[in-house]
């Protein structure tokens, strides 16, 4: 196939989109809406995915030891954390180093009450874990609190819990209500392909009877869907990079409430990009190729 | 040029249309296809050019076995001929020049090419001054030979007509009628089914007379036969 022929194919299948003006629009505006929802739940997924990567990221497992324990029997538990599978780091802090923390946590006006315990000290031996992967944290916290000479560990379960179940739930709804609207789309596409497929009935009889190629005839109503496809993408592609945009310039690129940093524009925009035109052509492609098969026998 | 042995169609309803038709066609010859409504004039046509199969029998036109012929081949056969109908089947929206340039460009020949072909089969038609003209600008005769050039302009091996004058007064019959005898002049097979008894008789040509789906009669220079 020549250049020149599948501009021709392509010019074709322009003419028929504006042939059936009505029809295209219907299914052009399928093809946005459905996008559309995809994408901004793709926006939100992505910054949710950056916000528990950066939250997770920063998320440690404190662990308290038993108080009568020394800093040599802490180190000795230190040692045996480290060994664990799915630990990164483990950071030691001393009942001293600890108590130092705590002095200056709170200030000067208690010096008095913290110089008396410095004598004694019964502050326990600290460790701060970090998991190789946040995503483990909980099992890695749950491997500690089975050592010996563990008193207490911190590993904000509840909060990564709560975090994940959320995000996993976002994910879930949309797919299912992406789904729908993806058939939908399809469903209106190959019915809008079937309108010109009869529109052009005549032409398709001659071109048979002059001897046109299958392919040859059937490729501009593939086109047709194609273009659809690709004008139903471009739409909400260019609205949610330019409303992120926005959002982000006045955010100043980090999120209200939580001041975690926004997934910069060029970032979203090819990710989003990446899925919503393969979709988008995917609707397009699949819409005429099914209008083809169905309603145009050659 | 086109043969058949034993060919029988039954269409999907039970309607047996063709019962046992075996004919010889040789290269160069211009043959008329007789017979009243119903008897099988058109389904016989349509056999050569793949637009119904057989349900039996064998088929053999330019070489190409319509038995074997596999569906997305049957467009190569196609270019080895030219249909032309009762109805003309031109396309309103496009002028005599571009309804006679589709047949190219969905062959996909370089443009060039096809504005020296349809103008010259224009011209040779008698339309080079119509070129421009819609088909409801144009007489019934002038649409028809529209339908003509269309069919020509791939230089085709045969033409095959399904009462190309049904529509067409006896003046304009005629006119396409010397068409078609200077089409066949030029070494081209005609197989044409007609119901014009003046233009049977007069213009004496091989007659395949049907009737019932089968052939009663096959005579050189024949005679229409019929009294309507
Ligand atoms: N597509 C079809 N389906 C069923 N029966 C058909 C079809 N085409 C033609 N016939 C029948 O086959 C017989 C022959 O038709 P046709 O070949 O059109 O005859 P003719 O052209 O001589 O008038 C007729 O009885 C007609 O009704
Ligand atoms: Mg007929």
């Amino acid at each position: 196939m020549t250049i020149r022929v599948i501009g021709r194919h392509i010019r074709e299948g322009f003419k028929n989109l504006i042939r059936n003006g009505w029809m295209t629009f219907a299914s052009v505006s399928a093809v946005a809406i459905t996008l559309l929802i995809l994408g901004v739940s793709l926006v939100v997924a992505l910054n949710a995915q950056q916000l528990s990567r950066y939250v997770a990221g920063q998320l440690e497992i404190n662990v308290f030891l038993d108080p009568k324990l020394t800093d040599a029997q802490g180190q000795q538990v230190a040692q045996e954390v480290r060994r664990l599978p799915g630990v990164e780091s483990v950071q030691f802090i001393s009942k001293e180093k600890g108590l130092a923390q705590l002095q200056r946590d709170i200030g000067s006006d208690y010096n008095d009450v913290l110089g008396e315990l410095s004598a004694k000290n019964p502050l326990p031996v600290q460790l701060v874990v970090k998991a190789t992967d946040p995503r483990q944290t909980l099992a890695v916290g749950e491997e500690i609190r089975s050592l010996p000479g563990v008193h207490q560990v911190n590993d904000g379960k509840s909060f990564v819990d709560k975090l994940f179940a959320f995000l996993d739930a976002v994910r879930n709804i949309g797919l299912v209500f992406v789904a729908a609207l993806i058939v939908t789309a399809m469903f209106l596409i190959s019915n809008t392909i079937k309108i010109t497929i009869f529109a052009r009935r005549r032409e398709i009889e001659i071109m048979k009877l002059v001897g046109a190629t299958n392919w040859f005839i059937r490729w501009p109503f593939i086109w047709e869907g194609i273009l659809i496809g690709a004008i139903g993408t471009m739409i909400p592609y260019g609205i949610i990079v330019y409303a992120y945009q926005s959002l982000f310039d006045r955010a100043g690129g980090v999120f209200f409430a939580l001041a975690f940093p926004l997934m910069p524009t060029a970032e979203v925009a090819v990710r989003v990009g990446e899925v919503l035109f393969t979709v988008g052509l995917f609707i397009g492609i699949w819409g005429g190729v099914m209008s083809v098969r169905r309603f145009l026998r050659v | 040029m086109i043969e058949m042995h034993d060919v029988w169609k039954e269409y999907p309803n039970g309607t047996v249309a063709l019962s046992g038709i075996s004919v010889k066609v040789k290269k160069g010859e211009f043959i008329y296809v007789v017979g009243p409504s119903g008897a099988g004039k058109s389904t016989f046509i349509k056999l050569m050019y793949r637009e119904e199969r057989p349900t039996k029998g064998h088929i053999f036109v330019n070489g190409f076995n319509i038995e074997r012929l596999k569906d997305r081949k049957v467009p190569y056969l196609r270019r080895n001929i030219g249909v032309v109908f009762q109805d003309f089947k031109l396309l309103h929206k496009l002028t005599a020049y571009e309804n006679v340039a589709f047949a190219l460009e969905v062959l996909s020949v370089p443009q060039r090419q096809i504005r020296r072909r349809v103008r010259d089969v224009l011209e040779w038609v008698g339309l080079g001054d119509k070129a421009d003209m819609l088909p409801s600008q144009l007489s019934g005769g002038e649409q028809q030979r529209i339908a003509v050039a269309r069919a020509l302009v791939n230089n085709p091996a045969v033409i095959i007509a399904d009462e190309p004058t049904g529509n067409l007064d006896p003046d304009t019959s005629w006119g396409i009628m010397k068409l078609f005898q200077r089409i066949n002049d030029r070494g081209t097979t005609i197989v044409m089914a007609t119901h014009n008894k003046d233009i049977v008789n007069t213009m004496r040509k091989r007659v395949i007379a049907i009737e019932n789906g089968r052939i009663v009669r096959d005579e050189p220079r024949g005679t229409y036969g019929y009294d309507d």
